[in-house]
């Protein structure tokens, strides 16, 4: 891994006063109320023409007070809750809490367990970048054209998964699958031949998505040199995940600190060049591919066993976890999903940070947006993949 | 029948039908993009849905007529209407069928062009009018391409005025009935004005790829953010007539308008050419995604705007030396 050295910083906060006494400067408040800021994320755009000169990201629109909550929540009662907080990836999000449970009560998760969120995990993957592309399709354009059938497709795939997912779970979205020690529902039979023809009908249509996309001349002319994020700056403000790949460092905690079933299945990740839109976009449809690898690994080879450790669950509403500290950090489809617990050894936690992937991209807009256009702003908001869910919580 | 009865009773006819065609052709269109992406469309209302344009019209007929307190009124209120005169307006030099014209007139082209060219107009009143941001983006966006591509739009139609040596759309398909479409002799001349035509007329209605005024992706709703309810609706019929018609006159430029190859002529070919070019224009909009509009403004002024207007000295050329 590389080690951070900062080599330059842009100034992103502009003295407007001084930017050029004849331009006729224009602040435009871009959302919350907006069709492409991702829920309700805004920017106060300060436009010369359509140029943007100044950005500033303000959060905080979809707050929902998730980890004070939290702390009034025996711990069982937590994971339904945070499901919420990334609610493209929603078990993800039960992953990372879970674990922090269990590293501070050192229970061990049966093999078996570990096999099934490594392999939930990588279907959310797959889920949560099909999504992404239809509504970076649906930014580039727009909801009446092109990028809506772009849109479209995406779903009619992501569909399949979440029919698997509600086999196993009876949820097609906010799962409450994984518990303290292990997960709740136990793979059903015959599901992994559900797996395999739903990989397959993905797989067989991701050339499509690509030439849809990649391929397509108006999308390259879009995208690309278009939002470019240093692979410096990006590594100062803390992003993770695709973004960061795509800006060409070679980081993934599933192979840098494997989690889960991933030091056995090895992870190949996908790396690009370039750190704009475009390298985003080859990064996390590569990352398609590389999940349904995975997937297609893991599915046949799930070790038979228990799914649950089983120990603390006696009556779950009174477990304690002992007093300490933990911090677990999974890679997310976005990114590094924290999840920083501190115990008092009482049967609710003494305080929950989350830290969350798109919070970090989006610190990384003030210095990326300037020089940017209108049309780009969208775009490259849209490729920092943000959820206000996580982002606010 | 005098000439101003003629004109008023073929101009009543032709904006009754061209009114029905439009609200149909969402209907289409709807059901086409929908088949695109793997959908139904509409299927309530109706028998498969084929009255939905009807609910669509009920429906903003009911919505609440909301003016912004710090709009300019006048104009505000203005710019919708003016659209769709505008876009009708065009309707009335474009011959059908040697006979179902409202106004064959001696200048036509330059009246179908001039007319089209004013729809900016509206667009530009209604963003200015809205006293809103995003509004005025989308006006500001939408001068730009307008002014810009209506350079290739009138070099790419002067070819077939050069060929024709008329500019009464009438005597421009008539040559084209006696001797061949455009398109098919002299191709090397037709078909590029043809393509550059339908872009620029593409962009000049403010269709995907070319809707940038619009962008509701990028500027909400562009020019239309602030209006609701029925003045709404005026802008996308505007938007609808226009390209409808824009399809028609580009059928009568190009394509041989009511002459039917070996087969005989009449007003079904030009109906029926028409309805082709409009569906191809529904297929680019469901395919293509959006440009940015300082790569819109290099494709006019780079490439659609040179090669016009080689286009038009060869059409010169071949007109003296061998047709």
């Amino acid at each position: 891994m590389r080690t951070v050295q900062v080599t330059r910083r842009v100034d992103p906060h502009v003295n407007i006063d001084r930017y050029d006494p004849e331009a006729e400067l224009m602040l435009l408040h871009f959302g919350p109320q907006h069709p492409s800021t991702h829920g309700v994320f805004r920017m106060d755009l300060t436009l010369d023409g359509e140029i943007v000169v100044k950005a500033v990201p303000h959060v905080g629109f979809l707050h929902r007070a998730v980890e004070k909550l939290c702390e009034s929540l025996a711990y069982v009662q937590i994971t339904p809750i945070v499901d919420k907080n990334d609610y493209v990836a929603p078990m993800t999000n039960e992953q990372a809490l879970n674990m922090a449970f269990e590293k501070l009560l050192n229970l061990e998760v049966p093999r078996r367990a570990r096999w099934m969120r490594s392999l939930f995990a990588e279907l959310q993957r797959i889920a949560s970048h099909l999504l992404w592309l239809g509504t970076f399709a649906l930014d580039l354009g727009g909801a009446l054209g092109g990028g809506s059938t772009v849109f479209i497709y995406c779903f009619r795939e992501r569909e399949l998964i979440l029919d698997l997912f509600e086999e196993v779970t009876g949820a097609r979205f906010h799962y409450n699958t994984h518990t303290i020690g292990g997960n709740r529902h136990d793979l059903p039979a015959g599901w992994s031949a559900k797996v395999h023809s739903a990989l397959n009908v993905i797989a067989g249509r991701i050339h499509e998505y690509e030439e849809m996309t990649l391929h397509n001349k108006i999308f390259v002319a879009r995208t690309k040199g278009v939002g470019v994020l240093d692979a410096d700056l990006a590594l100062e403000l803390g992003v993770s995940g695709p973004i960061l790949r795509a800006s060409g460092v070679d980081h993934d905690l599933r192979r840098d600190a494997p989690f889960h079933a991933y030091d056995e299945v090895p992870v190949r990740p996908v790396t690009a060049t370039g750190g704009d839109c475009f390298a985003r976009a080859q990064v996390r449809l590569g990352e398609i591919r590389e999940s349904i690898r995975l997937v297609r690994a893991m599915v046949d080879n799930v070790p038979v066993g228990s799914i649950n450790s089983g120990k603390p669950i006696k009556v779950p509403v009174q477990t304690k976890i002992p007093p300490g500290q933990a911090y677990v950090a999974i890679e997310t489809p976005r990114g590094e999903l924290g999840t920083y617990l501190i115990s008092d050894g009482s049967q609710f936690p003494y305080r929950l940070k989350i830290r969350p992937p798109s919070l970090h991209a989006l610190s990384a807009l003030p210095y990326i947006l300037p020089g940017a256009t209108v049309s780009d702003a969208v775009a490259i908001l849209g490729s920092l993949d943000p959820i206000m869910g996580e982002v606010d919580r | 029948m005098s000439g101003f009865v003629h004109g008023l009773s073929y101009g009543a006819v032709i904006v009754t039908v061209l009114m029905t065609v439009t609200a149909f052709s969402l209907w289409f269109e709807r059901k086409l993009a929908a088949r695109m992406q793997s959908r139904l469309g509409p299927t309530l209302v109706g028998p498969a849905g084929i009255l939905q344009p009807i609910a669509d019209v009920l429906k903003l007929l009911q919505k609440e007529d909301i003016v912004p307190l710090k709009a300019d009124a006048v104009l505000f209120n203005l710019a919708p209407p003016v659209a769709v005169v505008c876009a009708i307006g065009v309707a009335a030099a474009v011959p059908f069928s040697p006979t179902v014209v409202a106004a064959d007139l001696d200048v036509g082209v330059l009246y179908v062009l001039a007319i089209g060219a004013v729809t900016v107009l509206p667009v530009f009143t209604a963003g200015w009018a809205s006293n809103n941001k995003l509004a005025l983006l989308g006006g500001m966006r939408a001068v730009a391409q307008s002014v810009s591509y209506e350079v290739p739009l009138v070099l790419a139609a002067l070819v077939p005025v050069i060929l024709a040596g008329s500019m009464r759309i009438g005597a421009i398909v008539q040559f084209q009935s006696d001797h061949h479409w455009f398109v098919a002799w002299p191709f090397f001349l037709g078909i590029p004005a043809f393509v550059i035509f339908v872009l620029a007329m593409l962009a000049e209605a403010n269709r995907i790829p070319f809707d940038i005024p619009e962008a509701e992706s990028e500027l909400v709703a562009g020019v239309t953010t602030e209006y609701t309810g029925m003045k709404f609706a005026l802008f996308y019929m505007a938007e609808y007539v226009h390209t409808l018609v824009a399809s028609a006159v580009a059928s009568a430029l190009f394509l041989g308008g009511w002459d039917g190859g070996p087969f005989r002529p009449g007003l079904h070919w030009m109906v029926l050419k028409t309805l082709f070019l409009f569906a191809g224009l529904y297929w680019i909009r469901w395919t293509l995604l959006r440009f940015r509009s300082d790569q819109l403004m290099r494709l006019c002024w780079r490439y659609l705007v040179p090669s016009s207007i080689a286009l038009v000295a060869t059409a010169g050329v071949w007109v003296v030396f061998v047709g």
